[in-house]
């Protein structure tokens, strides 16, 4: 194993570590020096201001964005140390829902689900369409979505897709972008408390970008929220009494006292 | 621009380096549907293209040449025209219109729909799975439509010609057979890859380009005609140079 450069003042063996990350694009900086710990079996949600670098946080660490400076581990490998093969391992145990589902449009919800499991298994076809069938009915969606395209779907049964595509292979870590955004409030609390059902029979540690303070308040078991590049992460009570003024504003302006976020 | 296509063509030559290594890594239906886009469904347009070109190069060969008594040799200018440029180079701006352009919005539009990181994140090479089956059902189909194009060119340009000259079908062919030697057609017909490559390489690689919104699809698609078509023309004169050089 390779020393931490910096002395470990971290959790300890968090299933995410960042370290000291900065992300740019062009003279941009997004992030600066960024640190973050996620430990294992939590559900963290990520907020902060729209264009504040959430999401491309999210992309850093599953490796769609490469920072400039850094280090992410993920269930203790160093992502950018690893070998094609070892990558590809590592793979294994994460799944992402991005935004919207992003299924394949040219497959039906069955055929996006076995994309993985197919990319990493050798199933029988009998047993494929079992596991396929399971993951369908984990997310809560009826047994005929799965013959369906993604554009006779509504948003919701989408997102429900995706996830089940995301839990395919059985992953460790989930990482949901806003995975609420555009779900009416019904449809939004019923995906929040299957993400929380699903973390908590499977064991998930989950991030979760956000910009919903109710899904914050309903299922996050710690919050990092995004300001001045870096991120503060603390339990929502601790959060309600931070000083600083994005912070107060975004949990104690009017939406959060809707959400009754700041009692 | 041109240092990113540059680069991309590297991808693209990596991943056509393994896919020889691995033959089965090439997406076989993926390849076939492609060519059934767009090589199958291309074959009304191209034909009927063709066949028109065909009687407006023997209507323009017989008006000119008949001034100086030698409107036999409209069949030849038909041949040559139709066989060595006309055929190859219309059908390649055509396929780069219609494939071309669709390589470049059905990229886009997944793209937009994060379908693309999707499949990186499951360990799906982009480039692989979207890129070389598109390639490859293009540089397969466009040689063939261009002797199909070729085929019903010198069809359109025959029936023109025997109705304007008052020839018989046995006189045309044999005139035509003094008239170019075999190889002739072959000229159109080797340039057809290079031009799918190019072709196909744009449309993916502007596709590959587009971010965020759906109005960078459009304005991408329009950018990858508009240049495919630009590199086609670059290519044909390369080709042009090439062959005067090398005596064909
Ligand atoms: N590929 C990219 N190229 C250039 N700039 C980018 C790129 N991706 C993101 N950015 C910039 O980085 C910043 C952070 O983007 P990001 O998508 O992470 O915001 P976010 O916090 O997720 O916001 P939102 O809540 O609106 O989704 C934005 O200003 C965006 O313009
Ligand atoms: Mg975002």
């Amino acid at each position: 194993m390779t020393a931490p450069a910096t002395p470990d003042t971290g959790e300890k063996d968090p299933a995410i570590r960042v370290r000291g990350v900065v992300n740019k694009f062009g003279e941009t900086v997004i992030h600066d020096g960024l640190d973050l710990d996620v430990r294992r079996g939590e559900v963290i949600g990520v907020v902060g201001a729209s264009g504040a670098g959430k999401s491309v946080l999210l992309r850093t660490i599953v490796g769609l964005n490469h920072q400039a400076e850094g280090s992410i581990e993920v269930l203790g490998r160093d992502v950018d140390r690893l070998s094609d093969d070892e990558r590809e391992a590592l793979r294994r145990h994460w799944g992402v829902l991005f935004q919207d589902g992003a299924l394949f449009s040219s497959m039906t919800v069955a055929q996006n689900i076995q994309v993985p499991i197919k990319q990493f298994l050798d199933l029988r076809p009998d047993l494929l369409a079992e596991v396929t069938a399971l993951k369908i009915a984990l997310v809560g969606l009826p047994p005929d979505a799965a013959v369906k395209y993604p554009s006779e779907l509504s948003g919701g049964m989408r997102k429900r897709a995706g996830l089940a595509r995301a839990l395919a292979l059985d992953p460790d870590i989930l990482f949901l972008d806003e995975p609420t955004a555009g779900l009416d409030p019904i449809g939004a609390a019923a995906f929040d408390s299957l993400i929380r059902n699903l973390q908590q029979a499977l064991g998930l540690t989950v991030f979760m970008v956000t910009h919903d303070l109710d899904s914050l308040t309903a299922i996050c078991d710690r919050i990092a929220v995004l300001v001045d590049k870096k991120v503060i992460v603390g339990t929502l009570s601790s959060l309600l009494r931070h000083e600083h003024p994005w912070i107060r504003e975004y949990f104690h302006g009017p939406r959060a006292r809707a959400a009754g976020a700041d009692k | 621009m041109a240092r990113n296509l540059i680069a991309f063509l590297g991808l693209v030559t990596i991943a056509i380096g393994r896919a020889i290594r691995h033959p089965r890594r090439i997406r076989v239906t993926a390849v076939i549907a492609n060519m059934e886009r767009s090589g199958f469904n291309a074959l009304p347009i191209v034909g009927l293209l063709s066949f028109l070109i065909g009687v407006v190069l023997a209507y323009q060969g017989v008006d000119q040449l008949t001034r100086f008594g030698a409107e036999i040799f409209s069949i030849n200018l038909l041949a040559v025209s139709m066989l060595r440029e006309i055929g190859v180079l219309m059908t390649a701006i055509l396929i780069a219109g219609r494939s071309g352009s669709a390589f470049t919005a059905q990229i886009g539009t997944m793209k937009v729909n994060q379908e693309i990181d999707a499949m990186s994140t499951l360990g799906l090479d982009p480039i692989e799975v979207l890129v070389l089956p598109r390639i490859l059902a293009l540089v397969i189909t466009l040689p063939l439509l261009v002797f199909y194009s070729d085929m019903l060119g010198m069809l359109g340009g025959a029936i023109a010609l025997m109705l304007l000259l008052d020839m018989s079908p046995t006189q045309f062919l044999i005139q035509l057979n003094s008239a170019i030697p075999m190889g002739t057609f072959w000229v159109g017909i080797i340039k057809a890859p290079f031009f799918a490559f190019a072709i196909a390489l744009i449309g993916c690689y502007e596709g590959l380009r587009v971010s965020g919104s759906a109005e960078s699809v459009g304005r991408l698609t329009t950018q990858s005609v508009v240049e495919a078509i630009f590199l086609v023309l670059i290519l044909d004169a390369g080709f042009s140079i090439l062959f005067s050089s090398i005596g064909i």
